[in-house]
């Protein structure tokens, strides 16, 4: 599914694509007894921008622009420190609902996770 | 160069106005103090940065001690061909001004080499923090335990010299998603309170990491309340603004107030949407320094044009 993500990076990415894309991780996520999920930052930006996954999944974002970033819930429902060139948070959702976040050191890149039940 | 878009009429720098006035990875900026206005004498090593005569400051910014990357593998020798080029100067600056982004990382490894380098050049520095000086685990304590003493919330300060007030002001700290530079209510509270009393003909130097203008919305790269601080200035003759964040030289003039963005000492941007992403742009190793550029700038109070004159050092 990481492979998948990096051949999905591409940036001129539409919305379509995007949701086309989000569909796809779900539905591997939703069949993956680990259930987990990959979200790459690169050119300063969330691929994909927004991600529809199951309770219990285990989100991971990996930095791979050479600058830091750090990925920030809108409530505080997580936060990562810093991350530098390649490396990597991971959060699990424990509980449904919709989770926007953005960098903490460029905020004006945002993402949203939406966890279904 | 050409200023027709430059001349204290226009809202912004139009977007060919803008590249033209950008130079890549630079050292600093000397500045003097003529009549009260600020004027900007040109980078560090241009000849006749030697005949500034009075008051001069210097400003440097994003040094991103720590940073390895390729657009440069080793920042913290290009800050210290910066510095070496400042203790080479004849004239000495009265201080110099960093607009942030000391470190790469916060690490206190960084902040060390940095103060080591910038220590040598034996002059007084006044900091505000960039965002990558607030990354430590308790997210800003590391600078604040440096750079903090005699500040306010998460280091906002002012100070004077030379017949100018000079107020440094944070705007990386409680950023908003989505949401650009930030300086809180708090702080313009604050900045209102340090304005007051303080005469209209006072000249005043501003400066803050994150342009307190918007520059390009899209990167980030503005402040969201910079205008209430704008606003809080408006009444001032000659205001003067110093920021850095976006490695690039920009100026401005607006009525009464020159905007000005510093080159960084260690990799340059691209130009606003010049490029996918702001990320590190990546030249030709001979080209870091071969392109370094100069700018001279002379600022009058009022409607009249502003003068640039850019060089190549090359």
């Amino acid at each position: 599914m990481i492979e998948l993500n990096r051949l999905g990076a591409t940036r001129a990415f539409t919305r379509r694509v995007f949701l086309v894309f989000a569909l796809t991780v779900c539905t591997v996520s939703s069949v993956s007894a680990q259930g987990v999920a990959t979200i790459n930052i690169d050119n300063f930006t969330f691929e994909p921008a927004e991600l529809t996954v199951t309770v219990g999944t285990t989100v991971t974002w990996q930095n791979r622009d050479d600058i830091p970033h750090s990925v920030v819930e809108k409530n505080k429902v997580f936060r990562s420190k810093a991350l530098d060139t390649d490396e990597s948070f991971s959060f699990t959702f424990r509980q449904a609902g919709i989770y926007d976040y953005f960098c903490g050191l460029h905020p004006h890149m945002v993402g949203k996770i939406i966890v279904k039940p | 160069m050409a200023d027709d878009n430059m001349d204290g009429r226009g809202p912004a720098v139009d977007r060919r106005g803008a590249l033209e006035c950008m130079i890549w990875a630079g050292t600093g900026v000397l500045w003097t103090l003529s009549g009260g206005v600020p004027k900007s004498l040109g980078l560090v090593g241009e000849a006749f940065a030697a005949d500034a005569k009075g008051f001069t400051f210097l400003q440097i910014s994003d040094s991103h001690v720590g940073f390895d990357k390729p657009a440069n593998p080793n920042a913290l020798g290009t800050l210290k061909e910066a510095i070496a080029k400042v203790k080479a100067m004849p004239a000495q600056p009265s201080f110099m001004i960093h607009t942030g982004d000391i470190t790469h990382l916060s690490k206190p490894a960084e902040f060390d080499n940095a103060e080591q380098v910038i220590g040598e050049a034996k002059l007084p520095v006044h900091y505000v923090p960039g965002e990558h000086d607030i990354v430590d685990e308790d997210r800003g304590k590391a600078y604040l335990e440096r750079y903090g003493k005699g500040s306010k919330g998460a280091g906002w300060y002012s100070f004077d010299d030379g017949g100018v007030h000079f107020i440094g002001l944070v705007n990386v700290v409680d950023l908003k998603g989505g949401g650009l530079g930030n300086l809180g209510a708090e702080q313009l509270a604050w900045l209102e309170d340090d304005l007051r009393g303080k005469s209209d003909s006072t000249p005043v130097v501003v400066f803050a990491h994150i342009p307190l203008w918007i520059v390009y919305p899209q990167w980030g790269w503005g402040t969201e309340d910079g205008m209430r601080a704008l606003e809080l200035l408006k009444r001032f003759g000659s205001v003067t603004v110093l920021n850095g964040h976006i490695h690039q030289l920009i100026q401005k003039v607006e009525g009464n107030v020159t905007f000005h963005t510093a080159m960084s000492t260690a990799f340059p941007q691209p130009a606003p949407g010049s490029a996918p992403s702001p990320g590190p742009m990546l030249v030709p190793a001979e080209k870091l320094r071969s392109v370094l550029g100069l700018s001279s700038v002379t600022v009058k109070q009022g409607q009249k044009p502003l003068a640039i004159v850019d060089t190549t050092l090359a």
